[in-house]
Order: structure tokens, then sequence, then C-alpha cells
């Protein structure tokens, strides 16, 4: 990486340099419970989704989904890690009102899933971020506090849900990093489908551990870990704010305590949650309700011959097969939708423009209106008959924007708005020199100011003969003939 | 015909499938007996009125195909059942009454018992004299102020005091084969993963197994046929084709090798169980058996392992009874003051006392010294066993070092109160299948018991050499009914 895009943090002739390592808690995509039968269904009405064995009856017994298991194998493979054949369900113990067995079931010591690593496609070039683990856990309920004054309500609805655990290492180093890392673990883990990453819903989160040193040291500072962080944007602000807070804290010629921390999103700063002295002791034992998990290695096969195309992957095809930019292979490939819908277009068009459109004016509008690709105004199809209608000549690129501008009102066909409102391009030769005639005419005083060497005029003389076919006239034909016209 | 509430299970299954009596019959006549030995304090909750419409529905619709035809049978109140309390013999749990049944009663159910009621224990199971449960402690029919041994105390007194014709307990270090000692009865503890453990509160759950509790070894075998089952609710659950226990019932036992192992013969064995072992040695020669000396040279540790293991997962497995969800709450100013108060009140002494030894053991700085130190051991128990096993069909030992002692004698001394389950506590750690039955009585006339341990899934082999044993022996239970109120 070059050196000027390094983000370090300035203090009088010293420079600071910020590590940052991630836990993502990312809600697996399945339709009922780690360990229990209840729906996993986002919203419903408080404790509707609420087993005996998610309330913690007396008596209950969990008993693995295997579904969720073959999740996490599969967001292993994706992120290109290895997939440990046993491993351990432990309980971690504490209490709180919404965690009805007063144990989480989770993997300590020996997790589904070990090291891997995912590949950030930073503006100036690639940057591979460690994983150190992926481990299977039991998300716990909600407790709500501001609906009665006197009691906090507990919703069960969550308790139990599956939660992967992704830790990366510390190789984060700028809320950059962190924002495209984020984006790419949600990329592979919605391609894969096993984890919708949204981050509305909470089904994303993250606990983001900071430290920070002086550039150029090779040991790491004393780290603290900012809990259940869920936008990108706050986890931006919070590594920003805690790695000023700790600078500070060192300028002062103060030490750094390990803590837990919270991140005040209005006031844009963290606040101490509790000391390393107050951490919980979760006496972390293997829940002797569960067997060690085993998997077969024919089970990891079968799971690796389903895995579709990464966008690792798809990015080198797009950029080998369509001669795509990297750049431009990156933009399509980041989200699954993204690159179906890419590939639906060039289906029956051209890649180049079919590229410049999606990245131009669809991701435009999409902006605009704040929609994702799956809710585009404009079908695939539709959007691909357009391209086509530029490609042969029957209408100019710019008389497309307009025809697209009214194709999304309720994803219109171009074919008919073009015959419609009569867009079609002029391309007769005939028609054409008629208007530059035209033209020459009624600006007689620019056609000498041209002859005597102002050549900038020409394009002048381009805009009055496209003005005067009302815009349907064909710009090669155009600039052809003025030519001739002109300089001849 | 003798008195119904004598006759074993084999005996009132026979009279009902030979129609000699009805279920209702039968079940009025515990109830009646019950009625007049509430001295005993065996039951928590009855479920008298429901079983008798029971038993008149099955009377009017009999299948007589099913393996307990219109039975009553009371169990231990660790046993969740639909719509009737289940306390555990806890405070905690003084009002839950569950929405399901356990998979173990759903068992005897489905063959057409008829539930009497739930019968008393230790809280939590926690006890090995049925003195530590909310709804004080029972009386042993064997004699007046005696512990009927625990925790499944008011089970193997029920059983005694012919309450109900067999029942079923649960056994995590003897409370099942302790009690059926302490009272002159049956009570087998199944290889882990035989019963499943779904809908049974938990103790402790590497440990925790279901079991008969029973007159006689025919009756156990009838019993366990119907309560062991591969049930996918229990993930521990063993999924292995089981006998027909009872039709597989032999006194043939000629050249079974039964191995005696010296480290059981402990430091202040009394006389009399050192007699009784001697002579169960001699009867299993008259049977034809071999007898051979073996070693299990770990078994010294496997008392302290148990009280690390145990204690461990049940600080866990109590967590959840935290007065936010169902159960006694004692309310608070915060959530910490409630689980605080909660807890003080709705528990006993003897459960915070393990809960306290379960969180030490668990803690970091702690763990390894303990809890992995005592899964290691419990590996070692393990194997000793399976050393000895390649040389032996089964091992004979004593099932306690002692016979049933006063109430109130040992309270105050949990080490002693410990020491009951010295032989029966490696048999749950090593997850075999053991069983105690009646084998003499000492200078008391109390009963004391004798311990057949087998190998994985060889229930049927322990079985049968308690048939073989228990015809030579001729136990009678000396019982006197002296509780008996009009």
């Amino acid at each position: 990486m070059s050196k000027n895009s390094e983000y370090l943090i300035e203090r009088e002739n010293k420079q600071y340099e910020v590590i940052i390592g991630l836990e993502v808690h990312a809600q697996v995509t399945s339709e009922s419970k780690l360990f229990s039968q209840s729906s996993t269904k986002f919203g419903a009405e408080p404790n509707t989704q609420v087993s005996l064995v998610d309330a913690a009856f007396p008596g209950m017994l969990p008993v693995i989904n295997e579904f969720c298991i073959e999740q996490a194998i599969k967001t292993g493979i994706g992120l290109k890690a290895k997939i440990n054949k046993k491993s351990v369900f432990d309980r971690k113990n504490y209490f709180y009102a919404d965690l009805p067995q007063g144990y989480q079931i989770s993997q300590y010591k020996y997790p589904i899933v070990g090291e891997g690593k995912v590949i950030l496609d930073m503006p100036n070039g690639q940057k591979e971020i460690g994983i150190e683990r992926l481990h299977l856990e039991q998300d716990a309920g909600k407790s709500i506090h501001d609906i009665d004054p006197n009691n906090t309500l507990v919703d069960l609805n969550r308790s139990g849900v599956a939660l992967m655990e992704i830790v990366s290492k510390p190789d984060l180093r700028s809320p950059d990093e962190v924002n495209v890392y984020i984006k790419k673990l949600r990329s592979i883990m919605r391609y894969l489908g096993t984890c919708d990453g949204n981050m509305q819903e909470g089904s994303l989160r993250a606990d983001v551990n900071v430290s920070v040193r002086l550039k150029g040291e090779t040991e790491f500072g004393t780290r603290c870990e900012i809990k259940n962080v869920n936008s990108i944007k706050f986890m931006q602000m919070a590594i920003i704010s805690e790695a000023n807070r700790q600078i500070d804290l060192l300028e002062e010629g103060k030490e750094i305590d390990q803590e837990t921390r919270l991140f005040d999103t209005k006031r844009n700063e963290t606040r101490s949650m509790r000391s390393k002295e107050d951490a919980h002791d979760y006496r972390y034992f293997p829940d002797p309700d569960l067997l060690p998990l085993e998997i077969s290695q024919e089970l990891i096969e079968k799971i690796k011959s389903d895995i579709p195309e990464l966008p690792d992957e798809k990015k080198k095809r797009f950029i080998d097969k369509f001669n795509l930019s990297p750049y431009e292979a990156t933009i399509l490939v980041s989200d699954i939708e993204t690159s179906n819908f890419f590939e639906e277009v060039i289906k029956n068009s051209d890649v180049k423009l079919a590229t410049n459109w999606i990245t131009g004016e669809l991701f435009a509008v999409l902006n605009e209106k704040n929609l994702e690709i799956s809710q585009s105004p404009v079908s695939a199809k539709n959007l691909s008959k357009l391209i086509n209608l530029i490609k042969d000549g029957t209408i100019s690129g710019k008389i497309a924007k307009t025809v697209f501008e009214q194709m999304i009102d309720g994803d219109q066909d171009p074919l008919i708005i073009v015959k419609e409102k009569g867009l079609k391009q002029e391309s007769d030769p005939k028609a054409i020199e008629e208007l530059i005639n035209k033209v020459i005419e009624n600006n007689s005083d620019k056609v000498a100011e041209y002859k005597s060497g102002k050549d900038k005029l020409f394009g002048f003389f381009v805009g009055q003969a496209m003005k005067e076919s009302k815009g349907k006239g064909n710009p090669q034909l155009i600039n052809k003939i003025l030519k001739e016209k002109l300089n001849g | 015909m003798s008195d119904i509430t004598s006759q074993s299970l084999f005996e009132l299954t026979s009279n009902i499938k030979e129609k000699k009596l009805s279920s209702e019959e039968i079940t009025k006549a515990f109830i009646s007996r019950a009625e007049k030995s509430k001295k005993l304090n065996v039951y928590v909750t009855d479920n008298f009125e429901k079983a008798i419409d029971q038993s008149k529905k099955f009377d009017s619709n009999p299948n007589l195909d099913s393996k307990l035809p219109g039975i009553p049978i009371a169990v231990k109140d660790l046993f969740c059942t639909n719509g009737v309390r289940t306390t555990a013999g806890s405070k905690i749990l003084n009002n839950f009454v569950p929405t399901y049944e356990s998979t173990v009663t759903q068992n005897l159910w489905s063959q057409g018992a008829i539930l009497l009621g739930k019968l008393n224990c230790d809280e939590f199971a926690m006890g090995s004299s049925n003195e530590t449960s909310f709804f004080g402690n029972v009386q042993n029919p064997v004699g007046e102020n005696l512990v009927p041994g625990g925790s499944s105390g008011g089970s193997s007194a029920a059983v005694a005091a012919n309450l109900t014709p067999v029942t079923i307990g649960t056994d995590t270090g003897g409370s099942i084969r302790q009690p059926a000692s302490f009272t002159g009865t049956v009570g087998l503890k199944p290889t882990y993963g035989s019963c499943s453990r779904y809908g049974i509160v938990a103790f402790a759950s590497s440990l925790d197994q279901a079991g008969p509790m029973t007159k006689n070894v025919r009756d156990c075998s009838m019993l366990l046929e119907v309560i062991s089952s591969f049930d996918q609710k229990d993930s521990t659950s063993i999924d292995y084709k089981r006998n027909y226990y009872s039709k597989e019932l032999s006194k043939d036992i000629k050249g079974k090798k039964i191995g005696i192992p010296k480290e059981y013969r402990v430091d202040n064995m009394p006389d009399e169980i050192e007699q009784l072992w001697k002579n169960g040695i001699s009867y299993a020669k008259d049977c034809g058996a071999e007898i051979i000396d073996i070693s299990l040279p770990h078994t010294n540790y496997a008392l302290p392992t148990y009280y690390i293991v145990a204690p461990a997962e049940a600080s866990s497995n109590l967590a959840r009874y935290d007065g936010v969800k169902y159960g006694f709450r004692s309310p608070g100013q915060n959530l910490i003051e409630m689980y605080e108060k909660t807890r003080s009140e709705g528990f006993g002494d003897e459960v915070k006392r393990r809960i306290m030894i379960g969180t030490y053991v668990l803690s970091s700085g702690y763990y390894d010294a303990y809890y992995l130190k005592a899964q290691k051991v419990r590996q070692l128990i393990k194997k000793d066993f399976d050393d000895a096993f390649s040389k032996v069909d089964a091992i004979l030992t004593p099932s306690t070092p002692s016979s049933a002692f006063k109430i109130g004698e040992k309270t105050n001394d949990p080490v002693s109160m410990y020491l009951n389950d010295i032989f029966t506590v490696p048999i749950n750690l090593a997850g075999l299948p053991g069983i105690s039955i009646p084998a003499g009585k000492d200078k008391n006339n109390y009963p004391l018991g004798l311990q057949v341990i087998g190998k994985p899934f060889d229930e049927q082999n322990i079985l049968n050499i308690s048939y073989a044993l228990e015809d030579k022996i001729n136990f009678k239970n000396d019982i006197s009914d002296w509780w008996l109120s009009e």
C-alpha cells in the first residue's frame, strides 16, 4: 500500500496507527432456531415464536438444527477457512432476564470453523484480512426498558436464534477498511445465502476492538472492545472517537485500561461499560446436553459442490471474459443481486454499454430513490432492450436517457416509448444533409468565423443540428456531413 | 389372592389380563392404602381423583395387549407430568405445572399405566436421605424415623410400603440404588443414554438416568422394557436395539464371569456388609458363575470426581430458576435483588451448597485444577471398567457401605452423607448399568443390598444375574405397617 493512503492520526510530530479487529455477529438464515423448531421470522408479535426449549422450561433439552451447521460450514468455505471436523458446544454462564437458560450455548475452545481470509478491494489495491475463527451460538432475547415505566419487558422471539460469530484478526487499519470489510463479508454471506446481512433488523452487528500505537511500533497497544455496534457508519464513528480517546490518554502520559465500552451515537463518544476487573467470569464448560459436533468429509464435500461462484471469482471472470476494468468488476460483483442483474442484462446486449448503464444511470436512480437493485424500477429485460436500441443505432445515447427516464415509471418497454414518441434516430443522410444546410444558412456569420480558423465553433454547429433534429439526428452522421460541408 | 397392594407388577398385570381384577379395584386399593399412610409423607402431589377416572375409563375399554394395562403408578416428582404439578422437591417449583410430559412417563402411559401421583424426593435430587426436600422428609417403612435413602426416597418408600406397584426414579450418583438398598427393594440405573432425559428436571446432565424401582427383579425387567427408548428430543439418547427384558429374563447364569473388585473393600466397612458380599459371592458360585478377582484402581477418586462434575453441571442447570419465567419469585427493587431473593428463598441449603461448589470449580483460575482434572479422572474410572469388562461379564459389590440411618443423623455432616454413594457413584461416572437387589439384613433387621454392575447396554445380563441371586437369597422384607392410620 502506498504511503499516502495510510490512515494515521497526527499529534504534534507524532503519527498513530489504529489497529482494529472485528467480531461480527451474523444471524444465520434458517427457518428455525439453532436448538429448537421455533420460527426465526423477524417482526412477529413479542413472545409468539418461543418454544419450551427457548424459554428454558425444566427438563427441556437442546437438539441441534443441522441446517444451521451446514450454513456455518458454507460460510466457512466462503471465507476460505478450515472446517473443523470436531467442534464442541459450550455453556457461557451468566444471569440476565432475556437469557432464559442462565447460559448461552456457544462454542468456546473448539469452534466449527478455523482460520480463513477475506480479500478487500481498496482503491490502491487488494488487502487480505485474516479470519481467526467462526463459531455458532444462540442469540439472547430482547429486554425492553422503555414501554413500561416500572418494569423491564422481555421478548424471547430472538432467544435461541442461530448466530455466527466471525472473528477477524487485528488486521484492519482504518475506518475505510472496516467499511469495505463489512460489506465484503456481507456480500459473501449473501452470495451463499447464509445471512441476509440486514443491519436494520439486527442480522449483522459487531463488537469492535480498537487499539493504537505509534507508527513503526510492532507491539500492539492495550485494546478496548466496543460492544454491539449495528451500522457501518456507527462502527466508523466509534473507531475514530475511540482511537482519539486512546491517543489523548497516551499523550497525557496515561495508561489505557483494557475494558468493554459502549458507543453513544448521540454524543459520538464511547463510554466505559465494565473494566477488566469487572469482566464476567462466564464459567465456560462443554454443554453436557449436546455431544461434540462431528462433521464428515462427505458433508463438507457435498456443501463445497453446492457453493456458488463467489465475488472474488466472479470479479476475475468479469475481467477476463468481459474485459471490464477491476473497478467496474468490483462494483458489479459487490452484491449478488447486482451481479445477477448485470448478467441478466448482458445475456442479450452489449457488455460495455450494460456496464456503463448499470453503474451510471441505474445506480443514480437507485441512489436517488433509496432502492436496492432487487427493487429496481427498470427490469433487466427492458434495460437490455434499451441498450440494443442504442447499439443498433435506433436511438442515440442522449435520446436513450430520455427514454430511460420514462421507463422508470412502471418499467415500460423502451421499444414502445421510442415508437409512440417518435424518438427513432434520424439516420437518413439526405434528411441530415437537409437540416445541416438549414443550420449553415441560418448561421452564415458563424460559418465565416469558423472558416477563418475558429475551429472550436464546430461543436456549436453539431449542437444546432441536433436541436434542429429534435435530438433524433444520428450524431455520427451529423458530424460526418457537417465536416464535409464546412471543410469542403 | 393376596392383598392387592402387596402384589407384584407381574401378578397385577396377570390378574388384569385374566380379568380377575379391574383397574379400578387396583387403583382404589392403592389410593385407600395411601390415605392411611400419610405419615410416610411419600406424596408431594396426588392424582387420585383423575386416576380413578382413568381406571374406570380403562376398564370400560381395556387394552389388554399393553404392557402395563390399567396399572396405577406413582412417579418421582422429578418427571414433568402434563397438567400435574412438578416440584423436584423444591420451593422454587412449588407452583409449577408443566404443559408437557417427560418421555419416560409418556412411555408408561402409552402402555396403559395410570398416574397415581408424584413422589417426594430430595430437592433437585440432591441428597441421599430425602431430607433435603422442601416437602419434608420421608419415613422408611422398614422402621420409624429411618431415612428411606435418596434422592428417590419417596419412590423407594412407596414401593416398600405397597403404595405403588412399581415406580420410576432417577439416579445421578446412586439415587435409585441406594434407596432401594435402604428399603429392601430393587432399583436399576440403566446405561447412560438408554432412557430419555427429556422432561426430567435436570440435576447433572451427563450423569442423570431414569430407572425402574420395584419389589422384585422380574417387575424391574418389565418396567425397564417400557421406559427404555430412543428419543430424538434428547441428543444424548442412544439408538440401539433394546432387549425384550422380561421375556429374555433367565436364571441361567452358568459360566458367567463375575468380578469382585478389591477396591470396594473400604476401610471401616461393617462386618455385616462384608458378610453380605461373601454370601452373594457364594450364591453366584452356586448358580454356576465363575468368580474372578479384579481391580478398579481409581475407585478412590470417584467420589471427589463426582462432587466436582455433578455440582458443576448442576450450578449451570439450575441457573434457569431465576424467578423470571415460571416458579417461585420473590420481588426485588431491581433485577439483581429479585434474583438474589428468589434464589436465596427458593433453594434449600444442600442445593445452594452444590451451586456454590459448582460455580467455584468452573471459575476461571480453578477450572483446570478441578473441573478439567475431574473430567480426566472420570476417563480413568471409565477405563478401569473397560479393562475389567475385558475379563468379566459383570461386577458384584455391596450397594451401600451401611444400612439405613436415622433421620437427622447425618444432616449436619454433608461429607458423611456423601460417603453413602461411594459404591454407586463410579457407575454413573462410567455411564454403566447397575442394579441393587435386597440381599440380607443387618443386626437391626434393616435391609442391605448388593449391586450388580454391567457392561454398557448389557442390562439383560445384570437382570439375569440378579434374578438368579434373588432366587438364592430369598429375601423377605419385614415390614410391620407401623405407620398405618385409620
